[in-house]
């Protein structure tokens, strides 16, 4: 095989990490909706947890990204 | 289509090199001399004329302060007061440096792990001074839960030694990686703005929505950053349980 397009397969399989990252953000905002739907008293004082898990999570993903990144262009 | 990733290239502006070692006044450098600036310029701003009602600078200054300080606080107690203008200087400059990154044609210091690496390893460093300033050798007693049988402990005190000095790099990673993907991101949609003639449209309306997006993020990973120092800071003041 090409050593290019090794690259390129491999830039697309370091890809799916946004997989993980996608469904975790999913989570967190679902879970969030529910729990606000429930008592949104309390809603107001974890959106700062909230932002804070997704950020959290969201870097997991761009762990991923970075590496695909790093195998195309580094 | 021009590399993405040219936006990251250090160029030497003023080149000098003392002992061998290259330490050039850069591109980088000129942009962190701007962020200080920044940040010195809206402190300074907002202590000028200080009253009882807040001006709008002195409101945006209280802001940011007791922002940090309900965060470190709440996190870490009422003895890491004393740490509020460390934290602050750190949230500042994270956060001028990501959003400095968003103007076009200008240099994103925080895109860089030897920046953001360097800061985090201060921070660790210190984290583990104070701890062993605080608790003596009973700082060492973070590595081993309490509670747990012996056996589970040949386990646990391994895994617990190895999460503890990741820190660092996870923090730097985190940071570095946000910034670098979104504005590797951000360049590659711009390519087909171009690429694509008039349809270009479609993705230049993507590029809005996401430069949006990245001032969100700008501003939360310079949050989550600090966050982490606090919650990393709790474990040095007060003794594992």
């Amino acid at each position: 095989m090409e050593v290019e397009a090794a690259k390129y397969i491999g830039a697309g399989l370091a890809c799916i990490a946004l997989v993980g990252a996608g469904a975790g953000i999913g989570s967190i905002f679902g879970n969030y909706l529910a729990g606000a739907m429930r008592n949104p008293s309390a809603a107001e004082g974890q959106r700062t947890n909230l932002l804070l898990g997704f950020a959290l999570t969201e870097a997991t993903g761009l762990f991923g990204l970075l590496i695909a990144l790093l195998i195309l262009f580094g | 289509m021009a590399n993405p990733l040219q936006q990251f290239e250090i160029v030497p502006k003023i080149p000098l090199e003392v002992g061998g070692y290259d330490i050039s006044f850069t591109n980088s450098s000129i942009w962190m001399v701007v962020v200080l600036t920044l940040a010195a310029g809206i402190m300074f701003l907002g202590v000028r004329k200080m009253s009882l009602v807040p001006g709008r600078w002195q409101n945006l200054a209280e802001l940011l302060y007791e922002t940090i300080e309900e965060t470190l606080v709440s996190s870490a107690g009422a003895e890491a007061r004393k740490f509020v203008p460390i934290m602050l200087t750190v949230f500042l400059f994270i956060l001028l440096a990501n959003l400095v990154g968003l103007v076009p044609y200008s240099f994103t210091v925080t895109s860089h792990i030897i920046v953001t690496l360097a800061m985090a390893l201060v921070g660790f460093s210190a984290i583990v001074i104070i701890g062993f300033i605080k608790q003596g050798p009973g700082f060492l007693k973070m590595f081993m839960p309490s509670g747990v049988p012996i056996p589970m402990l040949i386990l646990l005190v391994p895994i617990e030694i190895v999460s503890f000095f990741i820190r660092p790099i996870t923090l730097s990673v985190r940071l570095f990686a946000n910034m670098m993907a979104g504005h590797v991101l951000l360049k590659v949609f711009a390519g087909f703005v171009i690429s694509l003639g008039v349809f270009g449209i479609v993705p230049l309306i993507g590029i809005v929505a996401m430069t949006a997006l990245e001032v969100l993020i700008a501003v939360l990973q310079a949050y989550v950053f600090t966050v982490l120092i606090c919650v990393y800071l709790n474990d040095a003041l007060h003794a594992h349980h």
